[in-house]
């Protein structure tokens, strides 16, 4: 297909470079340098989508991020993104994309017959209809709205574009590259400030790409050029195209979403698909320009129906002509503007103008052209179903009531103004309360909260003298406020027409008989009618309103419909806009990929990992791993084909009968040291420790405030006013910060130091009736009988010129040793146990070997130790002292923490001796009671004893004490399991505790 | 994301830090009588207040200190920050 919408010459494409694309499966051609609304303009095609409600047809209203309507799914380099909008995706070879929201296609969709069942759909239909009968909800409503509604389809696929995160300070972060924004970085980077300048098209400019204006004797474009060239040889400068600031936070960090790959067909070696920018400025201008705002009329959405601003833009950028038979509708000078450029192109527009008698050098100029201009006229509506074909106009009377007599007249696009919106999305943002401007009928910033400054269109001041005035100065104050810097900067000349006042007028009445849908929000299709219905049903808040009838939400926010909006409900309501207020705008102003917000933090990256220095070995020797905190830990060392159940027993068996070795590398540590150690200690932990001798451990448990188990651990006594502190893994940052909040804010008095040095030191722990054997052959030199290192004790030792740390402490409940050495020779040790522990029948045991282990003993962990449970639950009421004050003391005399029947933990063993029970299943005490059945307990963990070859768990049960010996039901309604359970002690296995003491 | 002056290390990122609650909150003496009421009051009753709020934050992926914050719970202003033993004035 020719590009037969294109004009001869012109435009800022590149035209030596003919790109080919695809939409809706059909081949096109356009240039290097277009947009893919452009190029498909180019060629004609003005049906794009169908529209979110009632499925009606859908073409370009604007040109840039503004666009409501053009919303595509494209597909690149395998994959395919949703949301995009086709005005602001550049044309590269190869691209493809579709329409979304029509089916089966876009020229034949079935679900525009919602458009002839409108009278079904008002607003707040769905609120109202799908309420009843209830069940519906799920399996009817719900699936059918979700196919109805939407914006395309996100890929299910791994994302395979990488994106990156960048953090970025500067002095001064301008947001936009129009006249304002230039000045404003020209004069600040001349003082020396870091500068940051961001534009979210491609080319920098603004409206000086498009007016017809001149600077300093040249044109706005030029001028515009000469800035960029200059600003990008400075070294303090940083300027950024195709870069949209969309969020304005506190503390002035906004974001910056960069598009590094969007417009290339692929995504260049070692470079990311998208950049976010986290960029703290010390001071940012606001630079973000105007959107042009719609004028209401019937079937003002038809494909055909645009901004003013956005034909202007076809045609000066890209040398495109939105139509041939353009009729323009206006209310100010703009209007004339797009008028004047159709006609230096060999196409006659008709001008209509609300206005009755304006004067400009603007009109003069239409005037002198020859065009044919009409005052007091209105278009009443548009005519054509998937393009406009005709306008319907009238003239009106000046109180805007009053239609004349309906003539019809042929045109093949409709180009609207209704004057110009300010951009306030990011001062809004920030905390910026805005005002009301009469002048202009729109919100401009008012008082600033952060330190920002908006300025030129983004602030009402349309006139580009006074835009480059304020904006040079302003870049010149607020940098020398920072660099101290006082460059003078010569303003240049400007020569710009001067433009006549606007009508305050934007929605045509209804004529009589009529029946269009006149749309005030083109991409949540929100008509006049709808926000009527909701105003009649008593909704008055314009936050109410929006939600009600989805106006100015999802990614639009509101660009082009938010004023007519707030016009339509002040005028029923019979306020002043300024009354009515307007919506919260919030960010992001844009759509912003997933992707570019997760950044490189996806699959591993998600999290840090972190690894033993003995994991390579355990790689070697066929470790499963899983997954304990960020740590990776063997869950257990697969033989053969054997499975997780198989292989763990295997390793707790051979624990229990010969000796094992776990690597614990992953406990926390920490290192405590002064002459009030023992004084911390002893407020920390429940139990005593000022007695704790030189070369002994220690259990401890330490509770919250509130009395709830925090932690437990073994603490060991290095030397006079050393101490060595274990946590669990899970719990080793948090008991480290608890410590210091102590130390630093509640008895700084007391003269300690902390410090983690979980990652100093790598250990293994050495289990088993054979452990001590093992022991004396891996230190020769020492005296690891029991009585030279009994129970609890603890001394240094020399395994083959290591320095090393014994400690005998078991959480296996068997005889055992935990050998610490210096992480670098973590390998090291291991190997020399592994090889030195052959002739005991050593084996290596994982994580489910070691639970395993402990769960029989009736050792508590993290799932008994899970935030509910204060020391009498878990039997540790023994180490809870009732002489001295310690943390979460108070807190255990609660009522509810002393009641008779309190929960206490328990073994459960099934009645067959065969069936394990999945843990988290309740415990009841029948299993045929209606529901919801009373619970009594839950099962916290389980395991395969070793010891006995039987299933057995550990639950938290309520009167736990007096339970012993009880039947009662396991139910796992998750598993559909009822397993007849028998209630028995938490230490199945050597109750007495006689081996560890062996 | 909020910048907040720790007093050991100048201006950081929020990301830096973590929240520790109301600084005003002082724990009961160890081993002296203290009431239900107090004790309830220390562990759990707080105030949700709109407004100035001196708070906690531990400069944790910095220098682990423990610091004091003055901010504004509604625009989240940061008037003044104060070492862990700094007297608020």
């Amino acid at each position: 297909m020719t590009q037969a919408f294109r004009i001869e010459n012109g435009g800022l494409i590149n035209r030596d470079k003919k790109l080919s694309f695809k939409f809706n499966g059909k081949t096109y051609l356009g240039y290097e340098g277009d947009t893919l609304a452009s190029a498909l303009l180019a060629n004609g095609v003005h049906l794009v989508g169908r529209s979110f409600k009632y499925h009606r047809p859908r073409g370009f209203f604007g040109a840039g991020v503004d666009e409501p309507y053009a919303v595509v799914q494209l597909f690149r380099n395998g994959e395919t993104e949703p949301n995009i909008k086709a005005t602001e995706q550049e044309l590269f070879e190869g691209l493809e994309a579709k329409s979304v929201n029509c089916w089966p296609s876009v020229n034949f969709d079935v679900g525009a017959i919602n458009n002839f069942l409108k009278i079904f759909l008002p607003a707040g239909f769905y609120y109202k209809t799908f309420m009843w009968p209830k069940s519906f909800w799920y399996r009817i409503y719900e699936p059918f709205i979700r196919k109805a509604a939407g914006l395309g389809v996100a890929s299910t696929k791994h994302d395979k574009e990488r994106y990156e995160h960048k953090y970025e300070y500067c002095d001064l972060l301008i947001a936009g590259s129009g006249p304002s924004g230039l000045a404003g970085a020209y004069a600040a980077a001349k003082n020396g400030a870091k500068v940051i300048l961001a534009e979210d098209k491609p080319r920098f400019g603004g409206s000086l790409l498009t007016s017809d204006v001149n600077i300093g004797n040249q044109s706005g474009k030029d001028w515009a050029e000469g800035i960029i060239a200059e600003l990008k040889t400075m070294p303090n400068v940083v300027v950024k195209n195709r870069s949209q600031i969309f969020g304005y936070y506190d503390h002035n960090m906004l974001v910056m979403s960069e598009k590094v790959s969007d417009h290339l067909p692929l995504t260049k070696k070692y470079h990311p698909n998208k950049r976010l920018w986290y960029i703290r400025a010390k001071e940012v201008l606001i630079s973000s320009g105007s959107i042009e705002r719609p004028i209401v009329f019937g079937n003002n959405d038809t494909p055909g129906v645009m901004l003013s601003s956005a034909a202007k833009e076809y045609l000066k950028v890209y040398g495109v002509l939105v139509g041939r038979k353009p009729l323009v509708f206006t209310n100010n000078d703009s209007g004339y503007e797009t008028a004047i450029e159709f006609k230096k192109h060999g196409v006659d527009p008709v001008v209509l103008d609300s206005r009755k008698n304006p004067e400009s050098e603007i009109i003069d100029e239409a005037k002198n052209l020859g065009i044919n201009i009409k005052y007091s006229y209105v278009v009443v509506a548009a005519q054509g179903y998937k393009k406009v074909k005709s306008a319907d106009i009238a003239s009106i009377s000046e109180d805007k009531k009053q239609l004349g007599k309906i003539e019809n007249i042929q045109c093949d696009c409709i180009c609207v103004s209704g004057f110009w919106t300010p951009t306030i999305h990011l001062a809004s943002q920030s905390g910026n309360k805005t005002k009301f401007k009469e002048e202009i009928d729109a919100f401009i910033p008012g008082q600033s909260k952060q330190n920002e400054i908006t300025l030129g269109a983004a602030n009402g001041v349309f006139s580009l003298e006074e835009t480059l005035k304020t904006s040079f100065t302003a870049g010149s104050e607020l940098s020398k406020k920072i660099t101290e810097n006082d460059n003078k900067i010569a303003i240049p000349n400007v020569v710009e027409k001067k433009s006549s006042q606007h009508d305050k007028f934007w929605c045509v009445p209804l004529p009589k008989g009529k029946n269009y849908k006149r749309f005030l929000d083109f991409q949540n299709d929100v008509a006049v009618s709808d926000v009527e219905i909701a105003l009649r049903e008593g909704y008055r808040s314009i936050e109410h309103v929006k939600r009600y009838t989805t106006l100015g939400m999802a990614t639009d926010q509101g660009k082009t419909s938010n004023l007519n909006g707030l016009q339509l409900v002040s005028e029923i309501e019979n306020k002043v806009v300024p009354a009515v207020g307007h919506t919260t705008f919030r960010p992001p102003y844009t759509p912003v990929s997933i992707g570019a917000i997760v950044g490189r933090e996806v699959g591993k990256h998600s999290k840090p990992t972190r690894k033993s220095p003995m994991h390579s070995w355990h790689e070697k020797n066929n470790a499963v791993f899983v997954d304990a905190g960020v740590w990776l830990r063997p869950r257990y060392y697969k033989r053969g084909n054997e499975n997780l159940f198989e292989g763990s027993k295997r390793e707790a068996k051979n624990v229990r009968t010969n000796v094992g070795v776990c690597d614990v590398t992953t406990l926390g540590k920490i290192d405590i040291k002064g002459p009030d150690a023992a004084e911390l200690l002893n407020r920390v932990y429940t139990n005593a420790w000022l007695k704790l001798p030189v070369g002994k451990a220690r259990y401890g448990v330490m509770l919250r405030e509130d009395g709830i188990v925090m932690d437990d651990g073994t603490t060991t006594r290095i030397s006079e006013n050393h101490y060595h502190m274990t946590t669990t893994t899970a719990q080793a940052a948090n008991v480290l910060s608890h410590l210091e909040y102590y130390l630093q804010l509640v008895w700084p008095e007391l003269n300690v130091n902390v410090v983690s040095t979980t990652e100093q030191w790598a250990g293994a722990a050495i289990a088993g009736p054979k452990s001590r054997d093992l022991l004396q052959k891996l230190f020769p030199n020492s005296d690891v009988s029991n009585e030279g290192l009994p129970f609890m004790g603890y001394m240094e030792g020399d395994l083959f010129g290591v320095k090393a740390r014994i400690y005998r402490i078991s959480f296996s409940g068997e005889l055992a040793y935990e050998v610490n050495v210096a992480s670098d020779y973590g390998n090291f040790m291991w190997e020399k146990i592994i090889e030195v522990g052959e002739e005991f029948n050593i084996q290596p045991y994982g994580t489910e070997a070691l639970s395993t282990l402990r769960i029989e003993m009736g050792h508590v962990a993290g799932s008994e130790l899970d935030g509910r449970t204060i020391p009498y639950d878990n039997a540790l009421e023994g180490l809870v002292s009732k002489k001295k004050d310690f943390i979460g003391k108070r807190s255990l005399q609660r009522s509810a923490f002393i009641t008779e029947d309190r929960q206490r933990i328990v073994g459960v063993v099934p009645l067959d001796k065969q069936t394990s029970i999945p843990e988290g299943s309740h415990l009841v005490k029948n299993d045929k009671a209606p529901l919801p059945n009373p619970k009594l307990g839950h099962i916290s963990a389980s395991c395969w004893s070793v010891e006995y070859d039987n299933p057995f768990s550990l639950a938290i049960l309520k009167d736990g004490k007096n339970m012993i010996g009880q039947k009662l039901f396991a139910m796992s309604p998750l598993k559909n399991k009822v397993i007849p359970v028998e209630i028995v002690s938490s230490h199945y296995v050597d109750p007495k505790g006689e081996r560890v003491r062996s | 994301m909020l910048h907040i002056n720790c007093p050991h290390c100048g201006m950081r990122s929020q990301n830096e830090f973590s929240y520790g609650g109301d600084a005003s909150v002082k724990r009961p003496e160890l081993n002296k009588e203290v009431s239900d009421q107090d004790w309830d009051n220390f562990v759990y009753n707080r105030k949700s207040l709109r407004g100035k709020h001196l708070e906690l934050w531990q400069h944790i992926s910095g220098c682990r200190q423990w610091i004091k914050v003055e901010r504004d719970t509604a625009t989240h202003e940061i008037f003044r920050t104060f070492k862990a033993d700094e007297e608020v004035a």
